[in-house]
């Protein structure tokens, strides 16, 4: 059943693939595919747009306008239907099985181990293809399938007129099929590849809209941080394997507490062993995850379609480090000062990318911020040594953020495309579904009393509080304070966004609804924001904790986290609510009664305004530090290296230098018969020389 | 005084060095390196029979006399040639004789 | 020996002068006269060496035959010296230099060598007492016996050269009428007349 769940996924995506690949064949025999042209010739296919197709001359402030020429004036593809239809009903068997699953092996207590393949053999060095199902897994897999499942279910709606459906449900597939063998890997290779294979259709997802320019610089951006924080990763499984001999999760976990103390040599520095395989595997999880330093890719991630945005970018792959961590923390409990680590930048995080998400402006993008945050809250609850915490905040933020997305995906597409919230207003009215199913998500993100993300968000303020390392304080003041920041960005986003009057006459009479196909999975995504909190409680918290996840996350001796969380007083517990008040308020001030506040403040403070508009300036001082030095090393190489050095004195150069030298040979050959004559006698004279000093025979 | 072996060399060898300046040192015309070489020949001749004196063995003459068939026989063929060149090219200038510049 | 010397010096010095002359003359033909000279000239050298036999022949060949073809040539060929060309002077350094060096090489050869003892005894044909015979018939008695395989190949050379010369330069003016013996002779009566009754009163 297992391999079931993990293979549905590939199969869709190849069967999707073939079908895409079989349609390109047909449409492009041979030739460049045409270039999208401007003409919008088809009649729209899916029911529900009546108005009428929209010039080209309406000129649209974001970026994602472009698109709907494209995929207006090109056909369907061939089988897109069929596509959708066959992925999508496989990842529904495997969401189903992955839910009993769930229940049989959390509550049955039925662990599995399943080897598939073998795959390296080489040396001390034994890596398999093998299944690691215990409750951990059985979590990911839920969360995994379902959101998963969901999405493409939405995807049949929102990509509708795309005419490269079964190019991007292959894709769909392939990564659901990449992050189901990253949480059930039983060894770090697998993960790794898993890791990889989650990295890979996420470039390919971003760049989904390959005609566009900026989408493949964010698919070639998110891929390059990614590799950044992959190689810390790597550099993490050779530590492991050089320390433990190992990479499969037993072995290595069990030889982890004789290595507690000991250090390794590295270039004239001693580090601790556990601390820096710690480090340098939370690097991955870094880049992975969007934390702090590398976080630079997840905003740009956006120019991909919203479902991807919905399923990689809020559910699943970013949730990957987290998982990692959560796997890893048998390795984590040995080492406290990388979990302090862990605390520090993600609490930095959760302040950081919450103060940008105050002033943007693009709907998606400050989704976005806010899932960088609230994986900085996960980080923190897993430094705390609350790992089941932190799974619990994955699990209900997977919800809740997803809706958010797919909600927003449903304004895009009511608003015809229009991304940018101050273009909109007063929505709530002609979208009324969509708006609650925003106002539910938003309640849930906030951390509104008995949603879901209530009991999530506020146990990892409380388990941070508890906790007994280092940067707990530091952590503590960071997730309450952002915790005001999140709830004033999201309701900063429905009040401008449903609220108000509108600022686009046009696109706000043309609004209307989604079709259902998109909204069931918003409700169920809704369903899921409110009731997955109390009821998994007894499961993530406390004793019932420590119950459900049996051996799959470690606590050491020390870690009493779970425990003392239960006994906080009551001014702590209550702070997050507080604040969520306080942020609520603030922004209902601001863009319902005053709305001429906001403009004020951003015109008197232009420098902070600027500053958190342009997202800390990050991306330009990447630019100047890194990139810039990368692209002259790389002209450097090319021209010096390989053009002067390689082609100089290489082959070209020994082919140029030999034309040269017949070209002075050449002159030699004048013609002149005295010329010759003169070659002639010096070389008589040479011979003469020669054997006169020589000696000859006499 | 005694003209020994090396007088009668010397001279072979100065008329020697003399043809091989005629041949390179001309800007003239061809023929003048035909005489050059025959000035080469003649001093080769002087070398083998004084050689040939100076030893008491007359192989030196003979070798002389066939060098001096053979000289003219040669003469003969490069001056058939002067003419045949000269005939389709209109110039026996050595500086215009460069067709086999290459 | 006084005198000896004396014709030596006199017969070097000519040849030596007219070679001089031969190459840097401007005019070919005065060229091709003091070529002549300086043949003459080796001739008497030849002659106090004591081979008379070759100083004649070098006077027959070179100087009638082979100077003369020479002196032909250049007449034929009409060189106009007005447009002989200076330039004589580009290559003189550095052919002064080779020629000096290969010059000062064969001297010192000349003075420094010496003639090995046994080398008298690889004399292969030693030359006949003066006073037995003359320098022509001792030529004479080696050539035809030892020598006459390269007497017959000198006479094949000179046969070659002459068959070449002729066939390098030979040149059939076009419209130059010849006369065809072999056909002439072979003519049969019925080729070459032929009888026309003619009607008395109407010509041909």
């Amino acid at each position: 059943m297992y391999e079931a769940i993990v293979v549905l996924p590939l199969l869709g995506a190849v069967i999707a693939g073939v079908i895409a690949l079989v349609g390109a064949r047909n449409r492009f025999p041979g030739a460049n595919p045409p270039p999208p042209h401007d003409d919008h010739a088809t009649p729209l296919v899916q029911e529900g747009h009546a108005h009428a197709a929209p010039s080209p001359a309406e000129s649209h402030v974001t970026t994602a306008s472009s698109h709907e020429d494209e995929h207006a004036a090109e056909p369907a593809a061939a089988g897109s239907q069929l596509a959708e239809l066959i992925t999508t009903t496989l990842l529904v068997i495997a969401a189903v099985l992955s839910w009993y699953a769930f229940f049989d092996v959390g509550f049955a207590g039925h662990e599995a181990r399943v080897t598939i393949l073998s795959y390296i053999t080489s040396g001390d060095l034994h890596a398999e293809w093998a299944l690691r199902i215990d409750p951990l897994t059985a979590v990911m897999l839920v969360v995994v399938t379902t959101v998963s499942s969901l999405v493409h279910h939405y995807s049949n709606g929102y990509m509708a007129d795309d005419p490269n459906r079964p190019r991007f449900f292959s894709y769909m597939s392939f990564f659901t099929f990449a992050m189901l063998m990253l949480v059930t890997s039983d060894n770090l290779v697998q993960l790794f590849f898993g890791w990889e294979g989650v990295g890979l259709a996420s470039y390919l997802l971003i760049g989904f809209w390959f005609h566009k320019p900026e989408a493949n610089a964010a698919a070639i951006k998110a891929f390059i941080v990614n590799r950044v924080g992959d190689f810390g990763f790597s550099l993490g499984i050779f530590a492991t394997f050089y320390l433990t001999g190992a990479v499969d999760f037993d072995t290595v976990f069990a030889q982890a507490p004789a290595l507690v103390g000991k250090s390794f040599h590295f270039l004239s520095w001693d580090v601790d062993a556990l601390t820096a395989v710690c480090l340098l595997l939370f690097m991955g999880a870094m880049g992975k995850s969007a934390q702090f330093l590398l976080h630079t890719w997840l905003p740009d991630a956006m120019e991909g379609p919203t479902p991807v945005s919905a399923l990689i970018h809020a559910a699943t792959m970013v949730t990957a480090g987290v998982f990692m961590v959560a796997r890893l923390s048998p390795l984590f409990e040995l080492a406290p000062n990388a979990k302090a680590f862990v605390v520090f930048i993600g609490a930095t995080t959760a302040m950081f990318a919450a103060t940008i998400g105050l002033v943007q402006n693009d709907i998606k993008r400050i989704v976005a911020y806010s899932t960088c945050s609230q994986l900085g809250y996960m980080f923190v609850a897993m430094g705390s040594g609350a790992y089941s915490i932190g799974m619990f905040h994955l699990f209900t933020h997977a919800f809740f953020k997803a809706l958010l997305f797919l909600g927003s995906g449903s304004v895009i597409l009511a608003m015809h495309h229009e991304q940018d919230i101050r273009h909109m207003g007063g929505l709530w009215r002609k979208i009324p579904f969509t708006y609650a199913m925003m106002v539910i998500g938003t309640l849930a993100l906030t951390g509104f009393p008995f949603t879901a993300g209530y009991f999530s968000k506020d146990a990892i303020i409380e388990a941070d509080e508890v906790a007994k390392g280092v940067m707990s304080s530091y952590g503590f003041i960071m997730t309450v304070a952002a915790a005001a920041l999140t709830s004033f960005y999201s309701w900063r986003l429905i009040f401008k966004t449903f609220h108000g009057e509108p600022h686009d006459q046009h696109h706000y009479d043309a609004a209307h609804e989604s079709p259902t196909v998109m909204l069931i999975p918003l409700a169920i995504l809704a369903i899921g924001s409110i009731a997955a909190g109390w009821p998994l409680l007894g499961l993530f918290t406390g004793e019932g904790a420590l119950g459900f996840f049996r051996e799959s996350l470690k606590y050491a001796p020390g870690n009493t986290v779970l425990e003392d969380m239960e006994h906080l007083p009551l001014e702590i517990a209550l702070a997050p609510t507080a604040m969520m008040i306080i942020g609520f308020l603030v922004a209902y001030q601001f863009y319902i009664r005053r709305p001429d506040i906001p403009v004020r403040l951003a015109r008197e403070q232009p420098v902070l305004y600027r500053f958190l508009l342009n997202k800390w300036y990050f991306d330009e001082i990447y630019d100047y530090l890194l990139v810039r030095p990368a692209m002259w090393l790389g002209r450097l190489l090319w021209k010096g290296g390989d053009g002067f050095v390689i082609d100089g004195f290489g082959p070209d150069g020994v082919s140029a230098r030999v034309l040269d030298v017949t070209r002075n040979v050449v002159r030699l050959q004048t013609g002149y018969l005295y010329h010759y004559a003169f070659a002639m006698l010096i070389g008589v004279a040479a011979l003469i020389t020669w054997f006169m000093f020589s000696g000859g025979h006499g | 005084m005694t003209i020994g072996l090396g007088h009668y060399l010397s001279v072979a060898a100065i008329l020697f060095t003399l043809g091989i300046f005629g041949i390179f040192l001309n800007r003239k015309n061809v023929i003048v390196i035909l005489m050059s070489i025959e000035l080469i020949l003649l001093a080769v001749n002087i070398n083998l029979v004084a050689f040939s004196s100076f030893l008491g063995d007359i192989v030196g003459q003979v070798y002389a006399l066939l060098v001096l068939t053979v000289a003219a026989a040669e003469a003969a063929i490069g001056l058939a040639i002067l003419v045949a060149y000269f005939r389709n090219r209109g110039s026996i200038a050595v500086e215009d004789i460069n067709l086999m510049k290459g | 020996m006084i005198i000896h010397a004396i014709f030596f010096y006199l017969f070097a010095g000519v040849t030596v002068a007219s070679a001089v002359m031969v190459i840097s003359s401007r005019n070919p033909v005065h060229s091709v006269l003091f070529l002549i000279l300086a043949f003459v000239n080796a001739a008497g050298l030849f002659v106090l060496l004591g081979a008379e036999f070759l100083a004649m022949i070098l006077i027959v060949v070179y100087v009638g035959a082979v100077a003369v073809l020479f002196l032909f040539v250049v007449m034929m060929l009409d060189v106009d010296f007005a447009e002989l060309r200076q330039g004589f002077l580009n290559y003189l350094p550095i052919g002064a230099l080779v020629g000096a060096v290969v010059l000062a090489e064969l001297l010192v050869v000349v003075g420094a060598w010496v003639i090995g003892p046994d080398v008298s005894s690889a004399i292969s044909a030693p030359i006949p007492a003066a006073a037995t015979v003359n320098n022509t018939q001792a030529l004479g008695l080696v050539l035809y016996t030892r020598y006459v395989y390269f007497f017959e190949a000198a006479g094949v050379i000179l046969l070659v050269a002459m068959v070449g010369a002729i066939m390098l330069t030979l040149h059939h003016k076009p419209g130059v009428r010849r006369q065809n013996i072999a056909a002439q002779v072979a003519r049969r009566r019925d080729s070459a007349i032929e009888v026309i009754k003619v009607k008395s009163g109407q010509g041909l």
